[in-house]
Protein backbone atom coordinates (compact mmCIF):
# COMPACT_ATOMS: atom_id res chain seq x y z
CA UNK A 1 0.00 0.00 0.00
CA UNK A 2 1.00 3.28 -0.91
CA UNK A 3 -0.01 6.83 0.41
CA UNK A 4 -0.27 9.75 -1.94
CA UNK A 5 -0.69 13.38 0.24
CA UNK A 6 -1.54 16.25 -1.98
CA UNK A 7 -0.56 19.14 -0.18
CA UNK A 8 -2.04 21.75 -2.06
CA UNK A 9 -5.24 20.26 -1.35
CA UNK A 10 -4.39 19.48 1.98
CA UNK A 11 -5.88 22.43 4.62
CA UNK A 12 -4.42 21.28 7.61
CA UNK A 13 -6.93 20.21 9.87
CA UNK A 14 -5.07 17.93 11.51
CA UNK A 15 -7.22 14.74 11.26
CA UNK A 16 -4.95 12.47 9.99
CA UNK A 17 -1.94 13.49 12.66
CA UNK A 18 -4.98 13.07 15.38
CA UNK A 19 -5.91 9.41 13.94
CA UNK A 20 -2.95 7.88 13.18
CA UNK A 21 0.01 9.50 14.47
CA UNK A 22 2.45 7.03 13.34
CA UNK A 23 2.41 7.44 10.09
CA UNK A 24 0.71 11.07 9.23
CA UNK A 25 2.24 13.99 10.79
CA UNK A 26 2.22 18.26 10.36
CA UNK A 27 4.64 20.49 8.98
CA UNK A 28 5.44 23.06 11.54
CA UNK A 29 5.45 25.51 9.27
CA UNK A 30 2.02 25.66 7.35
CA UNK A 31 0.48 22.54 8.86
CA UNK A 32 -0.13 20.56 5.94
CA UNK A 33 0.61 17.07 6.13
CA UNK A 34 3.44 15.20 6.16
CA UNK A 35 3.76 11.35 5.36
CA UNK A 36 6.06 9.71 7.86
CA UNK A 37 5.65 6.48 6.43
CA UNK A 38 4.79 6.55 2.63
CA UNK A 39 4.58 2.35 2.49
CA UNK A 40 3.15 1.75 5.77
CA UNK A 41 2.67 -2.46 6.43
CA UNK A 42 -0.45 -3.82 5.53
CA UNK A 43 -1.30 -4.45 9.08
CA UNK A 44 -1.96 -1.07 9.12
CA UNK A 45 -4.44 -0.89 6.56
CA UNK A 46 -7.69 -0.20 8.49
CA UNK A 47 -6.23 2.83 10.27
CA UNK A 48 -5.01 4.04 6.92
CA UNK A 49 -7.88 3.85 5.53
CA UNK A 50 -9.58 5.41 8.52
CA UNK A 51 -7.75 8.57 8.61
CA UNK A 52 -7.99 9.04 4.54
CA UNK A 53 -11.26 8.77 4.62
CA UNK A 54 -11.74 11.12 7.54
CA UNK A 55 -9.76 14.00 5.72
CA UNK A 56 -12.15 16.84 5.17
CA UNK A 57 -10.19 18.22 2.34
CA UNK A 58 -9.75 14.78 0.02
CA UNK A 59 -5.80 15.54 0.59
CA UNK A 60 -5.27 11.29 0.92
CA UNK A 61 -5.41 8.63 -0.93
CA UNK A 62 -3.96 5.11 -1.06
CA UNK A 63 -2.47 2.92 -3.87
CA UNK A 64 -3.21 -0.51 -3.55
CA UNK B 1 -64.74 31.15 0.54
CA UNK B 2 -61.15 29.93 1.63
CA UNK B 3 -58.27 29.11 -0.48
CA UNK B 4 -55.63 26.29 0.57
CA UNK B 5 -52.25 28.69 0.86
CA UNK B 6 -49.59 26.23 -0.08
CA UNK B 7 -47.58 24.68 2.66
CA UNK B 8 -44.43 26.37 3.35
CA UNK B 9 -41.40 24.35 5.03
CA UNK B 10 -39.52 26.56 7.32
CA UNK B 11 -36.43 25.58 9.58
CA UNK B 12 -37.38 24.89 13.33
CA UNK B 13 -35.23 26.50 15.99
CA UNK B 14 -37.20 25.44 19.11
CA UNK B 15 -36.86 22.18 20.33
CA UNK B 16 -38.96 19.23 21.90
CA UNK B 17 -36.01 17.93 24.06
CA UNK B 18 -32.89 19.93 25.52
CA UNK B 19 -30.70 17.80 23.82
CA UNK B 20 -31.79 16.39 20.56
CA UNK B 21 -32.76 18.14 17.27
CA UNK B 22 -36.36 19.98 16.49
CA UNK B 23 -38.18 16.77 15.90
CA UNK B 24 -39.12 17.83 12.26
CA UNK B 25 -35.83 18.07 11.27
CA UNK B 26 -35.58 14.15 12.82
CA UNK B 27 -38.96 13.64 10.49
CA UNK B 28 -37.76 15.22 7.33
CA UNK B 29 -34.31 13.06 7.56
CA UNK B 30 -37.07 9.85 7.21
CA UNK B 31 -38.77 11.31 4.93
CA UNK B 32 -36.05 12.49 2.43
CA UNK B 33 -32.96 13.49 3.60
CA UNK B 34 -32.35 16.52 1.37
CA UNK B 35 -35.44 18.25 0.60
CA UNK B 36 -37.22 22.19 -0.23
CA UNK B 37 -36.85 24.55 2.35
CA UNK B 38 -37.89 27.93 1.94
CA UNK B 39 -35.70 30.48 3.29
CA UNK B 40 -36.91 33.49 5.51
CA UNK B 41 -36.90 36.01 2.06
CA UNK B 42 -39.09 33.61 0.33
CA UNK B 43 -36.33 31.94 -0.99
CA UNK B 44 -37.07 28.23 -2.51
CA UNK B 45 -33.71 26.28 -1.60
CA UNK B 46 -32.97 23.02 0.08
CA UNK B 47 -32.23 21.70 3.35
CA UNK B 48 -29.88 18.45 4.06
CA UNK B 49 -30.52 16.06 7.10
CA UNK B 50 -29.11 13.28 6.12
CA UNK B 51 -25.30 12.47 6.80
CA UNK B 52 -23.89 11.22 3.30
CA UNK B 53 -25.22 14.20 1.48
CA UNK B 54 -23.72 16.49 3.80
CA UNK B 55 -21.04 15.49 4.14
CA UNK B 56 -20.94 15.18 0.12
CA UNK B 57 -21.90 19.40 -0.23
CA UNK B 58 -19.77 20.16 2.26
CA UNK B 59 -16.61 18.94 0.40
CA UNK B 60 -17.90 19.94 -3.11
CA UNK B 61 -16.26 23.41 -4.75
CA UNK B 62 -19.11 24.18 -6.54
CA UNK B 63 -20.84 25.45 -3.27
CA UNK B 64 -20.10 28.76 -1.96
CA UNK B 65 -19.34 30.33 1.40
CA UNK B 66 -19.90 33.76 0.27
CA UNK B 67 -22.52 35.81 2.34
CA UNK B 68 -23.60 38.00 -0.53
CA UNK B 69 -24.85 34.69 -2.42
CA UNK B 70 -26.29 33.06 0.85
CA UNK B 71 -29.76 32.86 1.91
CA UNK B 72 -30.91 32.71 5.64
CA UNK B 73 -33.59 30.96 7.17
CA UNK B 74 -33.90 33.56 10.09
CA UNK B 75 -35.56 36.22 9.17
CA UNK B 76 -33.09 38.73 11.15
CA UNK B 77 -29.70 37.55 9.67
CA UNK B 78 -31.67 37.37 6.30
CA UNK B 79 -31.86 40.92 5.96
CA UNK B 80 -28.28 41.37 7.35
CA UNK B 81 -26.67 38.87 4.31
CA UNK B 82 -27.29 41.50 1.14
CA UNK B 83 -25.81 43.88 3.19
CA UNK B 84 -22.83 42.09 4.78
CA UNK B 85 -19.28 42.99 3.74
CA UNK B 86 -16.96 40.40 4.93
CA UNK B 87 -14.07 41.87 6.35
CA UNK B 88 -10.69 41.40 4.67
CA UNK B 89 -9.15 38.32 6.32
CA UNK B 90 -12.62 36.83 7.78
CA UNK B 91 -12.22 33.63 5.60
CA UNK B 92 -15.21 31.32 6.93
CA UNK B 93 -17.05 33.56 4.09
CA UNK B 94 -14.78 33.18 1.40
CA UNK B 95 -13.98 30.68 -1.47
CA UNK B 96 -10.86 29.12 -2.94
CA UNK B 97 -8.20 30.56 -3.61
CA UNK B 98 -8.54 33.14 -1.57
CA UNK B 99 -9.53 30.71 1.57
CA UNK B 100 -6.66 29.06 0.88
CA UNK B 101 -4.31 31.75 1.27
CA UNK B 102 -5.21 32.55 5.00
CA UNK B 103 -5.73 29.35 6.05
CA UNK B 104 -2.43 28.13 5.12
CA UNK B 105 -1.45 30.90 6.90
CA UNK B 106 -2.68 29.90 9.72
CA UNK B 107 -2.75 26.20 10.17
CA UNK B 108 1.01 25.78 10.92
CA UNK B 109 -0.22 27.79 14.21
CA UNK B 110 -3.24 24.92 15.01
CA UNK B 111 -1.47 21.67 14.56
CA UNK B 112 -2.38 18.56 16.66
CA UNK B 113 1.22 18.89 17.75
CA UNK B 114 1.09 23.23 18.70
CA UNK B 115 -2.31 22.33 20.77
CA UNK B 116 -0.43 19.69 22.82
CA UNK B 117 1.99 22.38 23.69
CA UNK B 118 -0.87 24.07 25.20
CA UNK B 119 -1.72 21.48 27.76
CA UNK B 120 -0.29 22.33 30.73
CA UNK B 121 -1.35 25.80 30.22
CA UNK B 122 -4.98 24.96 30.00
CA UNK B 123 -4.57 22.67 32.72
CA UNK B 124 -3.32 25.52 35.07
CA UNK B 125 -6.01 28.32 33.58
CA UNK B 126 -8.70 24.70 34.72
CA UNK B 127 -7.25 24.00 37.86
CA UNK B 128 -7.51 28.08 39.09
CA UNK B 129 -11.29 28.01 37.74
CA UNK B 130 -11.52 24.98 39.52
CA UNK B 131 -10.10 26.70 42.67
CA UNK B 132 -12.34 29.61 42.71
CA UNK B 133 -15.17 27.75 42.19
CA UNK B 134 -14.45 25.49 45.13
CA UNK B 135 -13.36 28.51 47.32
CA UNK B 136 -16.69 30.20 46.68
CA UNK B 137 -18.70 27.83 46.98
CA UNK B 138 -22.18 26.37 45.90
CA UNK B 139 -24.05 26.74 44.32
CA UNK B 140 -22.19 28.23 41.00
CA UNK B 141 -23.23 28.70 37.55
CA UNK B 142 -21.04 26.78 35.46
CA UNK B 143 -21.23 28.48 32.29
CA UNK B 144 -19.77 31.66 34.22
CA UNK B 145 -17.56 30.31 36.33
CA UNK B 146 -15.82 27.64 34.23
CA UNK B 147 -17.25 26.93 30.91
CA UNK B 148 -17.12 30.56 29.30
CA UNK B 149 -13.68 31.67 30.93
CA UNK B 150 -11.20 28.51 30.31
CA UNK B 151 -11.66 28.50 26.60
CA UNK B 152 -11.92 32.51 26.64
CA UNK B 153 -8.92 33.11 28.64
CA UNK B 154 -7.37 30.51 26.36
CA UNK B 155 -8.00 31.61 22.92
CA UNK B 156 -6.83 35.45 24.44
CA UNK B 157 -3.67 34.27 25.58
CA UNK B 158 -2.93 32.36 21.60
CA UNK B 159 -3.89 35.71 20.13
CA UNK B 160 -2.68 37.87 22.37
CA UNK B 161 -6.06 39.68 23.16
CA UNK B 162 -5.95 41.52 26.75
CA UNK B 163 -8.09 39.52 28.07
CA UNK B 164 -9.21 42.28 30.35
CA UNK B 165 -11.24 43.51 27.48
CA UNK B 166 -13.55 40.68 27.77
CA UNK B 167 -16.15 42.45 28.58
CA UNK B 168 -16.72 44.61 25.89
CA UNK B 169 -16.19 41.83 23.09
CA UNK B 170 -17.86 39.07 24.98
CA UNK B 171 -21.04 41.67 25.07
CA UNK B 172 -20.24 42.42 20.88
CA UNK B 173 -19.91 38.73 19.83
CA UNK B 174 -23.16 37.94 21.72
CA UNK B 175 -24.89 40.44 19.66
CA UNK B 176 -23.36 38.68 16.89
CA UNK B 177 -24.38 35.51 17.89
CA UNK B 178 -28.26 36.35 19.05
CA UNK B 179 -30.37 35.25 15.91
CA UNK B 180 -32.72 38.22 16.94
CA UNK B 181 -30.28 41.23 16.78
CA UNK B 182 -31.25 43.45 13.84
CA UNK B 183 -29.26 44.75 11.47
CA UNK B 184 -28.37 47.96 12.97
CA UNK B 185 -27.06 45.95 16.41
CA UNK B 186 -24.73 43.45 14.07
CA UNK B 187 -23.62 46.17 11.85
CA UNK B 188 -22.58 48.01 15.56
CA UNK B 189 -20.69 45.19 17.00
CA UNK B 190 -19.18 44.48 13.92
CA UNK B 191 -17.64 47.41 13.68
CA UNK B 192 -17.33 47.83 17.48
CA UNK B 193 -15.23 44.49 17.36
CA UNK B 194 -12.97 45.47 14.07
CA UNK B 195 -11.95 48.78 15.50
CA UNK B 196 -11.08 46.90 18.69
CA UNK B 197 -9.15 44.59 16.81
CA UNK B 198 -7.45 47.18 14.52
CA UNK B 199 -6.28 49.40 17.73
CA UNK B 200 -4.62 46.10 18.91
CA UNK B 201 -2.92 44.78 15.50
CA UNK B 202 -1.75 48.69 15.21
CA UNK B 203 -0.12 48.58 19.32
CA UNK B 204 1.29 45.12 18.16
CA UNK B 205 2.80 46.37 15.16
CA UNK B 206 5.05 48.53 17.47
CA UNK B 207 5.28 46.31 20.13
CA UNK B 208 5.73 42.79 19.28
CA UNK B 209 5.04 39.79 22.13
CA UNK B 210 5.10 36.22 21.93
CA UNK B 211 1.65 35.67 20.52
CA UNK B 212 -0.47 34.69 17.32
CA UNK B 213 -1.03 38.09 16.09
CA UNK B 214 2.07 39.26 16.74
CA UNK B 215 3.84 35.96 14.66
CA UNK B 216 1.03 36.98 12.12
CA UNK B 217 2.64 40.27 11.68
CA UNK B 218 5.97 39.25 11.46
CA UNK B 219 4.98 36.99 8.65
CA UNK B 220 4.65 40.51 6.81
CA UNK B 221 2.57 39.05 4.36
CA UNK B 222 -0.82 40.71 5.89
CA UNK B 223 -2.30 44.49 6.13
CA UNK B 224 -3.62 45.28 9.56
CA UNK B 225 -7.05 45.21 8.02
CA UNK B 226 -6.64 41.45 7.35
CA UNK B 227 -4.82 41.09 10.95
CA UNK B 228 -7.76 42.80 12.17
CA UNK B 229 -10.58 40.04 10.36
CA UNK B 230 -8.77 37.13 11.15
CA UNK B 231 -8.51 38.00 14.85
CA UNK B 232 -11.80 38.69 15.26
CA UNK B 233 -13.09 35.39 13.08
CA UNK B 234 -10.54 33.43 15.48
CA UNK B 235 -11.64 35.50 19.26
CA UNK B 236 -15.27 34.62 18.07
CA UNK B 237 -14.95 31.50 17.19
CA UNK B 238 -12.70 30.11 19.77
CA UNK B 239 -14.18 31.24 23.13
CA UNK B 240 -17.99 31.01 22.49
CA UNK B 241 -17.87 27.72 20.96
CA UNK B 242 -15.81 25.48 23.27
CA UNK B 243 -17.42 27.11 26.06
CA UNK B 244 -21.13 25.52 25.02
CA UNK B 245 -19.51 22.31 24.31
CA UNK B 246 -18.04 22.82 27.95
CA UNK B 247 -21.64 23.18 29.42
CA UNK B 248 -23.72 21.32 27.55
CA UNK B 249 -21.85 18.65 27.72
CA UNK B 250 -21.66 18.33 31.36
CA UNK B 251 -25.53 18.84 31.47
CA UNK B 252 -26.06 16.36 29.32
CA UNK B 253 -23.86 13.92 31.30
CA UNK B 254 -25.28 15.21 34.25
CA UNK B 255 -29.15 14.10 32.35
CA UNK B 256 -27.21 11.09 31.61
CA UNK B 257 -26.37 9.17 35.11
CA UNK B 258 -25.04 5.76 33.52
CA UNK B 259 -22.83 7.85 31.00
CA UNK B 260 -21.34 9.71 33.44
CA UNK B 261 -20.79 6.72 35.88
CA UNK B 262 -19.15 4.86 33.00
CA UNK B 263 -16.62 8.43 32.33
CA UNK B 264 -16.15 8.63 36.01
CA UNK B 265 -15.39 4.92 36.37
CA UNK B 266 -13.08 5.03 32.96
CA UNK B 267 -11.36 7.67 32.37
CA UNK B 268 -9.55 6.61 29.53
CA UNK B 269 -12.67 6.95 27.84
CA UNK B 270 -12.52 10.34 27.08
CA UNK B 271 -11.13 10.84 23.54
CA UNK B 272 -14.46 9.24 22.87
CA UNK B 273 -16.61 10.41 24.96
CA UNK B 274 -15.24 13.79 23.67
CA UNK B 275 -16.41 13.12 19.76
CA UNK B 276 -19.26 11.56 21.10
CA UNK B 277 -20.65 14.40 22.76
CA UNK B 278 -19.48 16.78 19.58
CA UNK B 279 -21.62 14.28 17.42
CA UNK B 280 -24.49 14.18 19.70
CA UNK B 281 -24.86 18.05 21.01
CA UNK B 282 -23.57 19.56 17.50
CA UNK B 283 -23.77 23.03 18.39
CA UNK B 284 -23.69 24.17 15.19
CA UNK B 285 -27.55 24.28 14.81
CA UNK B 286 -28.21 26.55 12.27
CA UNK B 287 -26.08 25.40 9.05
CA UNK B 288 -23.54 25.77 7.92
CA UNK B 289 -25.33 26.93 4.69
CA UNK B 290 -24.13 26.83 0.99
CA UNK B 291 -25.04 27.92 -2.43
CA UNK B 292 -24.25 26.58 -5.38
CA UNK B 293 -22.29 27.74 -8.10
CA UNK B 294 -23.52 25.52 -10.77
CA UNK B 295 -25.93 23.42 -11.57
CA UNK B 296 -25.73 20.31 -9.19
CA UNK B 297 -27.23 16.60 -9.11
CA UNK B 298 -27.47 15.47 -5.41
CA UNK B 299 -29.16 12.26 -4.57
CA UNK B 300 -31.50 12.57 -7.77
CA UNK B 301 -32.49 16.33 -7.03
CA UNK B 302 -30.97 19.00 -9.12
CA UNK B 303 -29.92 22.38 -6.96
CA UNK B 304 -29.98 25.15 -9.64
CA UNK B 305 -27.20 27.86 -9.73
CA UNK B 306 -28.17 30.36 -6.75
CA UNK B 307 -29.66 28.05 -4.94
CA UNK B 308 -29.03 28.11 -0.73
CA UNK B 309 -28.52 24.38 0.76
CA UNK B 310 -28.64 24.04 4.52
CA UNK B 311 -26.61 21.41 6.10
CA UNK B 312 -28.59 20.56 9.10
CA UNK B 313 -25.45 19.45 11.16
CA UNK B 314 -27.69 18.11 14.10
CA UNK B 315 -29.74 16.23 12.04
CA UNK B 316 -27.19 14.84 10.19
CA UNK B 317 -25.08 13.47 13.19
CA UNK B 318 -28.11 11.74 14.35
CA UNK B 319 -28.37 9.68 11.16
CA UNK B 320 -28.86 6.33 11.85
CA UNK B 321 -27.64 4.93 8.60
CA UNK B 322 -23.74 6.46 9.35
CA UNK B 323 -24.38 5.68 13.60
CA UNK B 324 -25.87 2.99 15.06
CA UNK B 325 -28.52 4.08 17.85
CA UNK B 326 -27.60 7.46 16.74
CA UNK B 327 -29.95 9.22 19.76
CA UNK B 328 -28.26 7.54 22.41
CA UNK B 329 -25.26 9.31 23.72
CA UNK B 330 -22.45 6.71 24.10
CA UNK B 331 -19.07 7.47 25.83
CA UNK B 332 -17.65 4.50 24.43
CA UNK B 333 -18.65 4.44 20.91
CA UNK B 334 -16.51 6.42 18.29
CA UNK B 335 -18.12 8.67 16.74
CA UNK B 336 -14.86 9.46 14.56
CA UNK B 337 -16.70 10.84 11.36
CA UNK B 338 -19.25 13.04 12.80
CA UNK B 339 -20.27 16.49 11.16
CA UNK B 340 -19.84 18.40 14.05
CA UNK B 341 -16.63 20.78 13.17
CA UNK B 342 -17.85 20.47 9.52
CA UNK B 343 -16.16 19.22 6.48
CA UNK B 344 -14.57 19.90 3.53
CA UNK B 345 -11.83 23.23 3.40
CA UNK B 346 -14.15 24.94 5.68
CA UNK B 347 -13.28 22.16 8.46
CA UNK B 348 -12.73 23.90 11.72
CA UNK B 349 -9.38 25.26 12.26
CA UNK B 350 -9.51 25.51 16.20
CA UNK B 351 -10.80 21.43 15.71
CA UNK B 352 -7.69 20.47 17.68
CA UNK B 353 -7.23 23.13 20.50
CA UNK B 354 -10.90 22.89 21.69
CA UNK B 355 -10.65 18.90 21.59
CA UNK B 356 -7.82 19.94 23.83
CA UNK B 357 -9.65 22.07 26.10
CA UNK B 358 -12.86 19.54 26.34
CA UNK B 359 -10.07 16.43 27.14
CA UNK B 360 -8.77 18.40 30.22
CA UNK B 361 -11.78 20.39 31.34
CA UNK B 362 -14.34 17.42 31.60
CA UNK B 363 -12.41 15.22 33.69
CA UNK B 364 -10.78 17.77 35.89
CA UNK B 365 -14.28 19.01 36.94
CA UNK B 366 -15.43 15.53 36.94
CA UNK B 367 -12.31 15.12 39.55
CA UNK B 368 -13.17 17.92 41.34
CA UNK B 369 -16.91 17.90 42.37
CA UNK B 370 -17.79 13.87 42.74
CA UNK B 371 -20.92 15.00 44.01
CA UNK B 372 -21.41 17.22 40.72
CA UNK B 373 -25.60 17.72 40.73
CA UNK B 374 -27.82 20.57 39.06
CA UNK B 375 -29.27 22.96 41.42
CA UNK B 376 -32.25 23.78 39.52
CA UNK B 377 -34.50 20.95 37.93
CA UNK B 378 -33.43 20.46 34.16
CA UNK B 379 -36.43 21.97 32.74
CA UNK B 380 -35.39 25.30 34.35
CA UNK B 381 -32.39 25.18 32.71
CA UNK B 382 -32.50 28.13 29.74
CA UNK B 383 -31.46 26.56 26.54
CA UNK B 384 -29.72 28.56 23.68
CA UNK B 385 -32.02 28.51 20.96
CA UNK B 386 -31.98 32.24 20.72
CA UNK B 387 -28.15 31.62 19.76
CA UNK B 388 -25.92 30.42 16.65
CA UNK B 389 -23.89 28.76 18.75
CA UNK B 390 -26.79 26.03 21.26
CA UNK B 391 -26.04 25.54 24.61
CA UNK B 392 -27.27 26.82 28.07
CA UNK B 393 -27.67 30.40 29.19
CA UNK B 394 -26.81 29.57 32.56
CA UNK B 395 -26.32 25.97 34.28
CA UNK B 396 -26.45 26.12 37.96
CA UNK B 397 -24.92 23.51 39.91
CA UNK B 398 -24.20 22.39 43.33
CA UNK B 399 -21.28 19.37 44.86
C1 LIG C 1 -16.26 22.62 20.16
C2 LIG C 1 -15.96 23.72 19.62
C3 LIG C 1 -16.13 24.09 18.16
C4 LIG C 1 -17.08 23.70 17.24
C5 LIG C 1 -18.24 22.74 17.45
C6 LIG C 1 -16.73 24.36 15.99
C7 LIG C 1 -17.44 24.19 14.80
C8 LIG C 1 -17.05 24.71 13.59
C9 LIG C 1 -17.70 24.44 12.32
C10 LIG C 1 -18.93 23.56 12.11
C11 LIG C 1 -17.02 25.11 11.34
C12 LIG C 1 -17.31 25.09 9.83
C13 LIG C 1 -18.13 26.24 9.39
C14 LIG C 1 -18.48 26.17 7.92
O1 LIG C 1 -18.26 25.15 7.26
O2 LIG C 1 -18.98 27.17 7.38
C15 LIG C 1 -15.95 25.83 12.00
C16 LIG C 1 -15.04 26.63 11.35
C17 LIG C 1 -14.10 27.40 12.02
N1 LIG C 1 -13.78 27.36 13.36
FE1 LIG C 1 -14.63 26.19 14.75
N2 LIG C 1 -15.62 25.13 16.18
C18 LIG C 1 -15.21 24.99 17.49
C19 LIG C 1 -14.13 25.59 18.08
C20 LIG C 1 -13.29 26.50 17.49
C21 LIG C 1 -12.17 27.14 18.13
C22 LIG C 1 -11.71 26.88 19.56
C23 LIG C 1 -11.63 27.98 17.23
C24 LIG C 1 -10.47 28.88 17.50
C25 LIG C 1 -9.42 29.00 16.95
C26 LIG C 1 -12.39 27.85 15.99
C27 LIG C 1 -12.15 28.54 14.80
C28 LIG C 1 -12.77 28.28 13.60
C29 LIG C 1 -12.41 28.92 12.35
C30 LIG C 1 -11.34 29.98 12.16
C31 LIG C 1 -13.25 28.39 11.37
C32 LIG C 1 -13.26 28.73 9.88
C33 LIG C 1 -12.40 27.75 9.14
C34 LIG C 1 -12.38 27.96 7.65
O3 LIG C 1 -13.26 28.64 7.10
O4 LIG C 1 -11.46 27.44 7.00
N3 LIG C 1 -13.39 26.94 16.20
N4 LIG C 1 -15.98 25.55 13.36
S1 LIG D 1 -6.54 15.30 7.46
FE1 LIG D 1 -6.32 15.93 5.31
S2 LIG D 1 -6.50 18.13 5.38
FE2 LIG D 1 -6.11 17.47 7.46
S3 LIG D 1 -3.90 17.62 7.72
FE3 LIG D 1 -4.34 15.55 7.10
S4 LIG D 1 -4.18 15.58 4.88
FE4 LIG D 1 -4.32 17.70 5.50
Amino acid sequence: MKINADTDRCIGAGMCALSLPEVFDQSEEDGTVVVLDPEPPDSMKTGVTRAVNLCPSGALSVEE
Amino acid sequence: MTEATPQLDTFPMERERAFDPPDLLTHWREEAPIRPLTFADGHEGWIVTGYAPARAILADSRFSSRPELMHSPIPERSARLQSFIVPPGFFIRMDEPEHTRYRRLLTGQFTVRRMRLLEPRIEEITRDHLDAMERQGPPADLVRDFALPIPSLVICELLGVPYDDREKFQRDSAVLLRLGSSVDQITAAMADLLTYLHDLVMRKMKEPADDLLSGLIAGGELTDRELAGIGLLLLVAGHETTANMLALGTFALLSNPPQMAALRRDPTLIQNAVEELLRYLSIVHLGPIRTALEDVEIDGHLIRTGQSVLLALTAANRDPGRFEGADTLDVSRSAQGHLAFGHGIHQCLGQQLARVEMRIGYPALLARFPGLALAVPADQVPMRTDMAIYGVHRLPVTW
